[in-house]
């Protein structure tokens, strides 16, 4: 009755870590993001940031009891789910927000599914589409940056770019703001270089391989700099790779090992498509930024790449 | 006596054409955003249904079975056709707010169904209330659904605003909201269903 | 003439007004062919030929009948008994030509006739190409593209649900939302997912 078996097709690789040191340590390399985006955006920031995850973990322990599961809180993933949801929030959100925002992610998302690994779609991203369709003006409000404790609304480089100020001097704004995280954002996507800290770390663990991110944002960049609308090849590709959730999202909301492919050609068309998603949504769609909505999409199609790409069985040739 | 009204009340709960049978879902869904809609719906869709079983039954012994879908297509559309110019003329408002949904009630599956597994074999009587039974289990079931979405997606119910503080989920009156409330709803019948056998 | 109002009529039926995720039209047979990917491509094969040519034929009824007759007002049964007929006569084509076909094909056309997505489209073809009466300017042509795509919409709804159905059948889901009430859920979170394309413009 506790033991929760794993299918998955072969070939079966066995790691000595477990699950759970997997979801911590994609944890710890998401802290240094969240200090600086309280250190940008203020306290309120942390307490949104507390509040995600103190709910996510409540309601995977209600949901577990309803279930009649042992209630194994220690495996981190819920508090994953939580602390994404909260580094997605604009930093002046009201403290329900997340609370709603959690329950759906590990409620509907995750267990109506099953549980840990049954998911198809990412509960974090999921949690953050529906707030934002339920409560658009609330999602859509931005801070200034260091404009606490009382903030100043300002719009984001994305909200800028979809108004047709299509280069950074018309925003105020140069790459190193972009790369530092100074404008506004999410509490967790707009600070670059603490992301990166975090990517590397886990790249260096191998928790994360390179195929998901770099195909997604060698795509989205790629597009942007081909496509944009002021004429065939004259886009900026690295404004498209550090603004809005891109960089969050590739390394850290894609790479999910249960909502992406197995295979890693499979892993390169999911990335290719969530990039080249992003763009559209950005390009020609209503929303500003496409990002969550890209990898959702994408998130379905998985199951349908997974069975066009079957691994190969080990033994059989070709 | 009590095998005539079996006939009607096994529509409502046990029956149920929306959460037991799984019928008739794409108007439940589309129309279900605010209790008045599907109150509307809800009167039309049965007043086909108790028409169409009716006449379905009376004519059942002369219609040949090899043709008997067009036939009850031309009848159950010729009723559906009374609805929609009746709606037209006197609730033009209903009409709009409807959409195309008055028309597709030809095809919802709720009225085939009938038609097809009871008013096609029995007489007219238990056929008459076998529409009226599943017209308004059809009618409730839309309703609670209705009522979850309008008062969750704009805090109101029949326009009425509620309670002053409540901040509305827009999504529960779009697309992704309707889906998720019957799928919760579906759920919870199977519950109930459960439990109680 | 602009080409861009093709480009929007593909994006918004196959997206922004998915005929399954956004206006819930053919859920039945969506709901039941959805289990294996297999039987889900055929079903989508299908609706596309029905879709695509109930609208053709249903157009050109319209225009060239209801409307200089004016019995326009009997346009719901006139629709339905021509796609009734038209798909018992390709069914019966099929049977005869094509064993094969009518093996992968030809079961799911009777599926698709008392459906609402055929009835539907034909409808919503006649709601949005013509204007008081008269045609707009290349409105056949529109009413044509609109209906291939809104079938390639529910194709795609279809191909996607079917493959995260096969994947979950493997799973342990709750038992209460085994069948149906997860299909919703599914149905559900892609339709958000989808809503990603909403104010497209080109």
């Amino acid at each position: 009755m506790t033991e929760e078996y794993n299918l998955s097709v072969s070939p079966h690789i066995r790691k000595k870590e477990s699950v759970s040191w997997v979801m911590w340590m994609v944890f710890l390399a998401l802290v240094p993001a969240g200090i600086a985006g309280v250190h940008i955006f203020g306290w309120n920031s942390l307490r949104l940031i507390l509040i995600s995850v103190i709910s996510a973990v409540a309601a995977e322990a209600i949901i577990l009891f309803l279930r009649g599961r042992r209630v194994a809180l220690s495996d981190g993933s819920a508090a994953l789910t939580g602390l994404l949801l909260g580094y997605n929030l604009p930093p002046q959100v009201p403290f329900w927000l997340p609370v709603v925002g959690s329950f759906f992610a590990i409620a509907i998302v995750k267990q109506a599914f099953g549980g840990l690994g049954r998911n198809i779609f990412n509960p974090a991203l999921a949690a953050r589409a529906f707030l934002l369709i339920s409560w658009p003006v609330y999602m859509s409000g931005y801070a200034k940056p260091f404009s606490y404790p009382d903030a100043v609304a300002s719009a984001t480089p994305l909200n800028l770019f979809k108004e047709s100020k299509l280069n950074l001097a018309e925003m105020g704004l140069n790459y190193w703001d972009l790369f530092l995280g100074r404008h506004g954002g999410c509490i967790g996507e707009v600070a670059i270089y603490a992301l990166l800290i975090g990517a590397i770390f886990l790249l260096i663990l191998r928790i994360v391989s390179l195929h998901i991110p770099l195909s997604f944002l060698c795509a989205l960049g790629l597009f942007s700099w081909l496509f944009p609308a002021q004429g065939f090849a004259k886009g900026d590709p690295l404004f498209a790779v550090l603004t809005g959730g891109a960089i969050l999202g590739a390394f850290f909301m894609a790479t999910d090992y249960v909502t992406s492919p197995l295979t890693r050609r499979g892993q390169i068309i999911f990335g290719a498509g969530c990039g080249i998603i992003t763009f559209i949504i950005r390009r020609w769609g209503g929303y500003p930024e496409g990002v969550s909505f890209a990898i959702l999409i994408m998130n379905a199609f998985v199951p349908l790449v997974d069975r066009w790409q079957r691994p190969r069985v080990y033994g059989r040739g070709k | 006596m009590p095998g005539l009204f079996k006939e009607f009340s096994k529509g409502i709960f046990r029956q149920n054409p929306i959460f037991m049978i799984v019928l008739g879902l794409c108007p439940t869904l589309a129309v279900s955003t605010s209790l008045e809609n599907a109150m509307g719906m809800g009167a039309a869709a049965t007043f086909v249904l108790i028409c169409s079983n009716v006449m379905i039954s009376a004519i059942r012994k002369i219609v040949p079975r090899s043709i008997r879908i067009p036939c009850f297509i031309v009848v159950i559309a010729s009723f559906v056709t009374i609805v929609e110019l009746l709606m037209a003329a006197y609730l033009p408002q209903l009409a709009k707010s409807l959409g195309i949904f008055v028309p597709l009630i030809v095809v919802n599956c709720i009225i085939m169904g009938r038609a097809e597994a009871f008013a096609g074999r029995n007489p007219v009587f238990p056929s008459l209330l076998d529409g009226a039974g599943m017209g308004l289990g059809f009618t409730l079931a839309l309703g609670i659904v209705a009522l979850i979405r309008e008062f969750l997606g704009s805090g109101k119910v029949f326009n009425l605003t509620l309670f002053k503080s409540f901040e509305p989920a827009a999504i529960m009156v779009l697309a992704p909201g309707a889906l998720l409330t019957l799928g919760l709803l579906i759920a919870l019948a199977n519950i109930i269903k459960k439990r109680s056998a | 003439m602009e080409w861009k109002i093709f480009l929007t009529i593909i994006i918004s039926m196959v997206f922004v007004n998915n005929f399954i995720l956004s206006k819930f039209l053919g859920l039945c047979p969506f709901l039941g062919v959805s289990r294996q990917i297999k039987p889900a491509m055929s079903m989508g094969m299908a609706v596309i030929f029905v879709m695509t040519l109930s609208g053709a034929i249903t157009w050109l009824l319209y225009r060239f009948i209801l409307i200089p007759l004016n019995i326009t007002y009997l346009r719901t049964i006139t629709f339905i008994l021509v796609i009734a007929a038209f798909v018992q006569f390709v069914e019966m084509v099929i049977q005869k030509k094509s064993p094969l076909l009518y093996r992968t094909l030809g079961i799911y056309l009777p599926l698709i006739t008392t459906n609402c997505a055929v009835l539907g489209v034909t409808v919503l073809n006649i709601d949005t190409f013509f204007v008081q009466g008269k045609p707009v300017g290349f409105s056949f042509l529109l009413a044509l593209t609109q209906s291939f795509f809104a079938g390639a919409g529910f194709t795609l709804a279809l191909l996607l649900m079917s493959g995260i159905r096969e994947r979950l059948q493997l799973n342990d889901t709750p038992r209460y939302f085994q069948g149906v009430a997860i299909a919703f859920i599914i149905a559900s979170l892609m339709s958000l997912a989808f809503m990603g394309f909403n104010g497209f413009r080109f």
